[in-house]
């Protein structure tokens, strides 16, 4: 006697089927009911294309001191008079192309932007979910840990890390070490907010009868842990990862402005922003003005993005 | 395996839990140690091939009991024996494993007891792939894992290609079903029923519990379901045992219970159901709530609410006897 | 003939979706007459909680009634502005919901919640409104009412809560009190205790009930008349005592033939086959009808309740043909 007349639902049938499915999505269905969020995702998809392009799409290769002109130096836009054409947002102290540089320090933004969240998370996501799942002693010494690392900002951590990669590393290793300190600074600094997030989840999750279930069955806490609890926890931990995105690139901006991070021979955004601080004032403004405006307009998109999925994901808001 | 004996024995089985304030709290506010007693000392068996009934209302102990019986809970005294295997104390592997096979449990909450995320054929499989084909614990290859998971879903009433969906893609007697095929996936023995089906629909409880009763025929189950249902564990039930506040107060076959109940509390408990047959008899509900587990009062746990109770029943606790618990009797 | 207090008329109540209205309600009608017990019973997913509240006004947008009228002592509810709402509310229409938990806000004194309702409602200076809120929980059964008046809802077991509830709801003297589940989430000795109360007491102070419920047995002990829902629509009306012994609409008869009950051992409980229809995707005709084991040509069509005396069934089977006899073979 079977109970369901109609047909499998499970796996699309074809690629209209495919589309309608897609059309039916809840989740997609709110992205593309509000502008914003529609516009916010196309800027983060066209900073997302144009780093990772980067190498064939910018005019120059800002990164080869070879092929600058020093004689091309502090050039404006070449929409402003003065301006030469081919250096469409204007040339740094060093005669590099604006655009080229804007598009490879993006490229390297973002790169420890990723990096730098995706070691908090996991370094968060593992120790909230077994902090959560053991409770007891266990629990209370990760959580003071946490405490502690609330207590030092990123730029802490990073000069105490740059100092000591300084000391400890030959003078050649050191620009390679930088992008690990930065990506170990960022990390280090963000774990605990999604540590939080899922240990709260953990607790929730780990009384429910589907656990109880795969502990009936004998199955080990890890393989629990890793096959039936984290999938559930994961939607808050998107939240936070999308949002601390932002945070992450302005945190590396920060301190590649302070002089703490990249080598001056490979910038990211941050450091062309703090170069260009110095040559705000004396009318070579374009240095400045549009690494920054990139910055915030990257910044804002993924923000809006974050807003929009803590929004779609929350099921309270239905 | 079959066998003379039960199937299952339970001996002096107790559960306590230490409900104190934390460490420091206590010392600074001066306060003991406070426990919470849920389950205090049940003996019973349960024979091959039969379904024994627990009943009980909040803060009786049920739950608890029938989570030591599975083995998710470690019991503070007592034993529960399965096939002669003690789960808790054995330290023989091998043997905890092939009984763990044997037993399974079927939860209340039919949203809570599959995993959202999963899908239903990886959420039935699992026991499967676990613990293996059979007794040797042969691997299964996926293709005849899909192909058992199939055979499993259409013994529960559902269809093959439903293993590609998700849990709540479903409805609740649907989920239930799920959970029954996850249940019998192993070709267990013994398994232990929490409410399984409170959260349903009357209509839908008609058919799983006609499903169960089904299964049980065809494949050779024993069953111990736990619910606060009087008429479910009447239709389903040979035997049953009625708890109060973590005590078994009295045990009985069904027919005998219903009809000649023994204890006060058993007899209140069938009073209270509403009256469906609308017989028109009036009855006078017995006052009082079931009383805090933490703070049980002295003697018998029934008698600020007993009608019949005596002076005995405020000063000393009656002892299991001849299967029920009662200085009347 | 008295003219009823509560008067719907052809309810309907539609959710807003992306994909189209959703009609959750379908032409929902029926009376309740003052001092009556009206039991409104239904699966879930039959909308009888929605009927509750649409009728108080409290239906969560995307929900709104687009049709039908509501009428309390003859005068139309169903639009009103929410400031005359909430008029209403309390002070003629009184509310009991399901979790005592969450009906009672955990931060204010039971005494201070009845206290203020009678304010509110009766204009009465705050010393007179404290005796009588003292009164009220002595009504109710909650023992030394004076001393437990200053108590917070969280120093109360659920039973004591759902008493408090009903003193809520009934301490402005409403004319009509809906009760929706007001037993569900309580033991079943607290469930006897809480029904007779809540029958006692507006039988007392002259007030009708609404009482929704899933549960059948308390409909029979407590209800006059009862109102059987199913995906939306009302299948059958009538007096209890009749409904319950000779149920008309086919969902009914199966309905009570799948309760299980405490006198008959059955070998297997009669099951309706599939289950109710999802509001998204009820058929056109009779939504009983691919269940039903007496469907036939006619169902294609949605039946009207049709009277068959004071009785009412959604039914074809009733039909009067044009000779005058009735169809029901």
């Amino acid at each position: 006697m079977s109970e369901i007349a109609a047909g499998p639902e499970g796996a699309p049938r074809s690629g209209r089927d495919f589309i309608a499915r897609l059309r039916d999505n809840d989740l997609l269905a709110s992205l593309l009911a509000s502008k914003i969020t529609v516009a916010a995702g196309a800027v983060t998809i066209l900073f997302f294309l144009a780093a990772l392009l980067a190498p064939w799409i910018a005019p120059t290769d800002p990164f080869n001191p070879a092929a600058n002109y020093l004689s091309d130096s502090l050039d404006p836009p070449s929409f402003i008079a003065g301006g030469d054409p081919r250096f469409l947002l204007g040339t740094d102290d060093q005669g590099r192309d604006m655009l080229s540089a804007i598009l490879y320090g993006l490229r390297v933004s973002l790169a420890i932007g990723f990096c730098g969240v995706a070691l908090g998370a996991a370094i968060g996501v593992g120790l909230g979910l077994i902090s959560g799942y053991a409770g007891g002693w266990i629990d209370s010494i990760i959580m003071r840990i946490a405490d502690v690392q609330l207590t030092f900002p990123a730029i802490l951590i990073a000069l105490l890390l740059d100092g000591v990669a300084h000391a400890a590393l030959k003078p050649e290793n050191r620009d390679a070490s930088a992008f690990a300190v930065l990506v170990v600074s960022i990390g280090l600094s963000f774990w605990v907010q999604y540590a939080r997030t899922v240990r709260a989840s953990t607790m929730v999750e780990k009384n429910r009868d589907y656990v109880l279930a795969a502990r009936l069955i004998g199955l080990s806490h890890g393989r629990i842990l890793f096959t039936h609890i984290l999938p559930n926890v994961m939607g808050p931990v998107m939240v936070i990862a999308t949002i601390s995105l932002a945070l992450a690139i302005i945190t590396e901006a920060t301190l590649s402005f302070l002089g703490v991070g990249l080598p001056p021979t490979e910038p990211s955004i941050g450091t062309l922003i703090r170069i260009g601080q110095n040559y705000l004032f004396s009318g070579e403004w374009w240095i400045v003005a549009f690494p920054s405006l990139t910055l915030a307009a990257l910044v804002l998109a993924v923000n809006l993005l974050g807003d929009w999925l803590r929004d779609a994901l929350n099921p309270r808001l239905k | 395996m079959s066998g003379a004996g039960p199937i299952v024995v339970v001996s002096g089985l107790s559960r306590v839990f230490d409900i104190s304030a934390p460490l420091l709290s206590r010392l600074l506010a001066r306060e003991p140690r406070r426990t919470l007693t849920a389950v205090d000392g049940a003996d019973f068996a349960i024979q091959r091939g039969e379904t024994f009934g627990l009943v009980g209302e909040s803060g009786s102990g049920k739950s608890t009991l029938a989570r030591m019986v599975v083995g998710l809970l470690k019991p503070t005294a007592g034993h529960v024996v399965i096939e002669r295997v003690d789960l808790a104390r054995s330290g023989d592997k091998a043997a905890q494993r092939a009984i763990r096979r044997r037993m399974q449990m079927i939860f209340q909450d039919p949203f809570g007891s599959l995993n959202p995320r999963w899908r239903v054929g990886d959420i039935i499989a699992e026991p499967i792939r676990a613990f293996g084909a059979d007794e040797a614990g042969a691997r299964l290859g996926r293709r005849a894992t899909r192909a058992r998971v199939g055979e499993l879903l259409e013994l529960v009433g559902l269809h093959p290609a439903d293993a590609r969906k998700f849990p709540h893609e479903f409805s609740g007697g649907q989920r239930q079903r799920i959970a029954i095929a996850r249940a019998i996936a192993v070709h267990p023995d013994f398994i232990v029923c929490d409410e399984p089906t409170s959260a349903l629909d009357v209509s839908i409880q008609a058919q799983i519990l006609n499903l169960m009763r089904d299964l049980q025929d065809r494949l050779g189950l024993t069953y111990l379901i736990i619910t606060h249902n009087l008429a479910v564990v009447r239709f389903m039930a040979n035997r049953v045992g009625v708890m109060y506040l973590g005590r078994l107060i009295e045990i009985g076959e069904t027919e005998a219970l219903f009809a000649r109940p023994r204890h006060p509390y058993t007899r209140m408990l069938l009073d209270a159901v509403p009256d469906l047959a609308m017989t028109g008899l009036p009855r006078t509900p017995v006052g009082g709530e079931p009383p805090n587990p933490i703070d049980p009062p002295p003697g018998c746990p029934f008698h600020p609410r007993c009608p019949q109770a005596i002076a005995i029943c405020r000063t000393e606790r009656p002892a299991f006897r001849d299967n029920v618990a009662c200085h009347l009797a | 003939m008295t003219s009823p207090l509560l008067s719907v008329r052809d309810l309907r109540v539609e959710f807003a979706t992306r994909k189209g209205p959703l009609v959750a309600l379908d032409g929902v009608s029926f009376d309740i007459a003052p001092g009556e017990v009206l039991g409104v019973v239904g699966e879930s997913g039959a909308g009888k909680s929605l009927t509750g509240l649409a009728i108080i006004g409290l239906l969560d947008p995307p929900g709104r009634i687009v049709g039908g009228e509501i009428l309390l002592d003859g005068e139309r509810i169903d639009h009103l502005p929410p400031a005359k709402m909430r008029n209403i509310r309390g002070r003629r229409v009184g509310i009991i919901f399901q979790d005592p938990m969450t009906s009672l806000n955990p931060l204010l004194r039971i005494g201070d919640q009845i206290a203020e309702t009678i304010m509110a409602h009766k204009s009465l200076p705050r010393k007179e409104a404290r005796t009588q809120a003292i009164a009220w929980l002595g009504e109710v059964g909650i023992p030394s009412p004076e001393k437990r008046i200053d108590a917070y809802p969280h120093e109360f077991s659920g039973g004591m809560r759902q008493r408090v509830v009903i003193a809520l709801a009934l301490c402005a003297e409403p004319a009509l009190v809906i009760a929706d589940e007001p037993t569900t989430a309580l033991d079943v000795s607290v469930q006897a205790q809480i029904i007779s109360l809540l029958k006692n007491l507006t039988r007392r102070h002259g007030a009708a009930v609404m009482l929704i419920t899933h549960d059948m047995g308390v409909i029979a002990e407590t209800a006059d008349r009862v109102a059987v829902m199913y995906a939306g629509r009302i299948a059958e009306t009538g007096e209890v005592r009749e409904v319950v012994r000779d149920p008309l609409h086919p969902y009914t008869q199966g309905l009570m033939a799948a309760i299980p009950t405490l006198e008959v051992s059955a070998r297997r409980l009669a099951q309706i086959p599939g289950a109710m229809p999802r509001l998204s995707a009820i058929p056109p005709g009779c939504a009983f009808a691919p269940r039903c084991p007496k469907a036939f040509a006619r169902c294609g069509e949605r039946p009207p309740l049709i009277a068959i005396g004071d009785r009412a069934a959604a039914c074809w089977l009733y039909e009067r043909t044009p000779i005058g006899a009735d169809a029901r073979a």
